[in-house]
């Protein structure tokens, strides 16, 4: 056998990392204090409201939107968490939720749109896109923290470079399932190309991309709970504490939570899509 | 750019030495071409399919040019190279002196929205726009001013018989309709030419008749120039002014559907016309269709205009009491009279008609119709009016009946008109 050295891929990887925070922290720093400002004015915002109001008001968004049956679920579901005494950490958790999400929605649709659009691109970030789903999603975790410290905005970096691949790609398939005829028909009356995509291909692709957001929320929410083990607080570090001190019963009960948020969730999002798609 | 739409030799679009390669090494197979292998020999050494080849014509103003040939033939490719939805691989196209194969991303946009309408196959509607929307599109990205594209747009759907369907969606209307639709955003986008790529091929054949002579009406209406794909030589007999032969990339024959079918070019378009020289036994009863309801002698103006309003024709035809053909009325020839002192229609009738007996041949009426000319009058020995042949009719009874093996005794396709129901005129 002849002696192959091992090549050290995880030291050039933090190599890598070292550099980007000895040369960016700055940056990060900068990011993470406004992150943590939105973050905490947002946690505030939804606290100040008292739980009752607050349930009372999703509930009625659940009937408006869906019916009847999920309105009923959301009271329900909510008391629930409100009688556990699960309430602060469901809204911390949530919070984090919104907040990834929207910052992943962000970047995602320009990417899925140029996607869509460009070939090349295209064939470039689809095998970035499979690398960050099925990369664990622990290890995120990790470079995070020298960047943006322990807490609420590491979690959100790695909740959001987990959960925008979905909405990423159900854009692009969106755009691109729009059947030639109709680009045909755009191109053809001289739409430019700004035209063709906000007159007829995003708007085609509406229920798609919204199944996409659907994705990235659920994927949001289950990381969110993970990044518990990095200081980020919520319903995970209600869960990661439970298992610290062994305690069945505490951890069954944050679990049950995070099921009823991720369940309304994602009933809402279903239910905005399927009216999308029903117009 | 000549400012003048007709322009001096009343020629539209032009089109020189037109080719297309669909692969990677077009120059490769156009070179192989002009050494004379033919499209298969060309796809077995280079991989890339010669789409058309040296294609040659011109689509003349105000007429209604069809493209024909089967699947394979080029001809979908060949309407997409006009507006350039695809990108030709040599050769020129003009529309009125402007080179649309040389213009830029900019003023190609500029060409399209001023010179190209486009109705599709599959309609290519919009699905979340309403009807009303839909016809709109054109106008709307002109950057028209939302009253006046609505106004222009209505007018269009108004045309079309779609009114009052203009906040209905795509989806809730038949094919038929549809397919309506998309000719009103065609119309209201007001371009010099209309491109209509197997238009009608998705319909079934009775909504396909009536759209097809609404489409012929349309063109002499508005004085469309259009340019009409299809794969079914009925279609192309009947609405073609002009008629381009397409098969494996190439222009087999131009012509009008009466010199195709008196005169094909070659082998080819014998066989695609076959059957044809069963017009020597197809007869003018087998084509005739019935009259609008003549009216007799005595009937004033007033009347022969209403019923020329009724049937929506410009010409009549005047029987007296015992229904024999009197003459025919021109409408421009009623309306003066309407507008003076009303004489009988005995003064106002032109006695000198074209007559035929149901059993003349078909094939004589073609020297009969002279461009623009009223329906030919069908008369029995007796001289009493028995029906009509209209130009296109004749050629689309050729055409079924030499797609069906040729039965001794001509069947007519069209209700037979014997009968007192085609004779209670002036009831």
């Amino acid at each position: 056998m002849i002696d192959v050295p091992r090549i050290p891929l995880g030291g050039w990887i933090e190599a890598g990392l070292d550099f980007l925070t000895g040369h960016y922290s700055h940056v990060t720093r900068a990011i993470s204090r406004f992150t943590r400002s939105n973050i905490s004015s947002l946690n505030d915002l939804l606290m100040a409201v008292p739980p009752w109001a607050m349930i009372v008001v999703i509930a009625l968004l659940c009937w408006r939107i869906s019916g009847y049956r999920l309105g009923v679920f959301a009271i329900l579901g909510l008391s629930l968490i409100w009688n556990l005494g699960l309430w602060q950490p469901t809204i911390q958790s949530l919070s984090l939720v919104v907040i990834a999400t929207l910052v992943a929605i962000i970047i995602a649709l320009p990417i899925g749109v140029l996607a869509a659009l460009s070939d090349g691109f295209n064939r470039v970030v689809m095998p970035i896109l499979d690398f960050m789903q099925t990369m664990p999603a622990f290890v995120y975790l990790i470079p995070a923290i020298p960047f943006f410290g322990i807490g609420a905005v590491s979690a959100i970096f790695a909740t959001v470079i987990f959960s925008m691949p979905p909405a990423i790609r159900f854009t692009a398939l969106g755009i691109r399932q729009v059947p030639t005829e109709l680009a045909e028909a755009a191109d053809a009356f001289g739409s430019t190309r700004m035209q063709k995509l906000l007159k007829l291909q995003l708007p085609l692709a509406l229920p798609t991309v919204m199944a996409g957001i659907n994705q990235t929320i659920m994927l949001a929410l289950s990381m969110v709970v993970i990044a518990a083990m990095i200081g980020a607080n919520g319903l995970g570090a209600e869960v990661w504490s439970a298992i610290q001190r062994l305690q069945p019963g505490a951890g069954f009960e944050a679990g049950i939570a995070v099921v009823i948020l991720a369940m309304l969730l994602d009933r809402i999002t279903q239910a905005m899509k399927g009216r999308e798609a029903a117009r | 750019m000549s400012d003048d739409p007709q322009s001096q030799d009343g020629v539209r679009i032009r089109v020189r030495k037109l080719s297309k390669v669909f692969g990677k090494h077009p120059d490769r197979a156009l070179a192989l071409r002009d050494q004379g292998l033919d499209r298969a020999a060309i796809l077995e050494r280079t991989g890339d399919t010669l789409g058309l080849s040296n294609i040659d014509f011109e689509v003349r103003s105000g007429e209604l040019l069809v493209i024909m040939g089967l699947s394979g033939s080029g001809k979908s490719t060949l309407i997409r190279c006009l507006n350039r939805l695809i990108e030709p691989s040599e050769g020129e196209i003009s529309i009125e002196g402007d080179e649309i194969t040389r213009m830029d991303a900019k003023r190609l946009r500029e060409c399209r929205r001023r010179h190209f309408s486009m109705v599709f196959q599959h309609f290519a509607l919009f699905p979340h726009r309403s009807v009303l929307a839909n016809a709109e599109y054109a106008l709307e990205i002109r950057g028209m001013p939302k009253a006046q594209r609505q106004e222009k747009a209505l007018d269009a759907l108004r045309r079309v018989g779609l009114e009052e369907w203009k906040d209905a969606y795509p989806r809730q209307l038949s094919g038929g309709m549809q397919q309506r639709v998309g000719l009103a955003r065609a119309l209201a986008s007001d371009s010099s030419v209309m491109l209509m790529d197997e238009a009608f091929s998705a319909l079934d054949p009775l909504i396909r008749r009536d759209m097809q002579q609404e489409l012929v009406g349309l063109q002499r209406e508005l004085d469309k120039t259009i340019v009409f794909i299809t794969h079914d030589l009925d279609e192309a007999l009947n609405i073609g002014d002009r008629i381009i032969l397409l098969k494996d990339g190439e222009i087999v024959q131009v012509g009008t559907p009466e010199e195709i079918l008196t005169r094909p070019a070659n082998a080819y378009v014998e066989r695609f016309v076959e059957g044809v020289d069963m017009s020597r036994v197809l007869t003018a009863q087998a084509a005739m269709r019935r009259p609008v309801a003549p009216v007799t002698l005595d009937d004033t103006p007033g009347e022969a205009l209403a019923r020329m309003d009724e049937g929506g024709v410009d010409t009549l035809y005047v029987v007296d009491d015992e229904r024999r053909l009197a003459g025919i009325l021109e409408r421009g020839a009623v309306v003066r009279a309407c507008a003076g002192e009303a004489p009988s229609l005995a003064t106002l009738i032109e006695r000198e008609v074209p007559r035929v007996l149901p059993e003349e041949p078909l094939h004589h009426l073609f020297p009969m119709f002279n461009k623009r000319s009223y329906p030919i009058a069908v008369v029995d020995g007796e001289g009493r009016l028995r029906g009509v042949v209209v130009r296109g009719a004749v050629l689309a009874q050729l055409a079924e009946v030499g797609r069906e093996a040729p039965s001794p005794e001509p069947v007519p396709s069209l209700a037979p008109l014997d009968g007192p129901s085609a004779t209670g005129v002036s009831s």
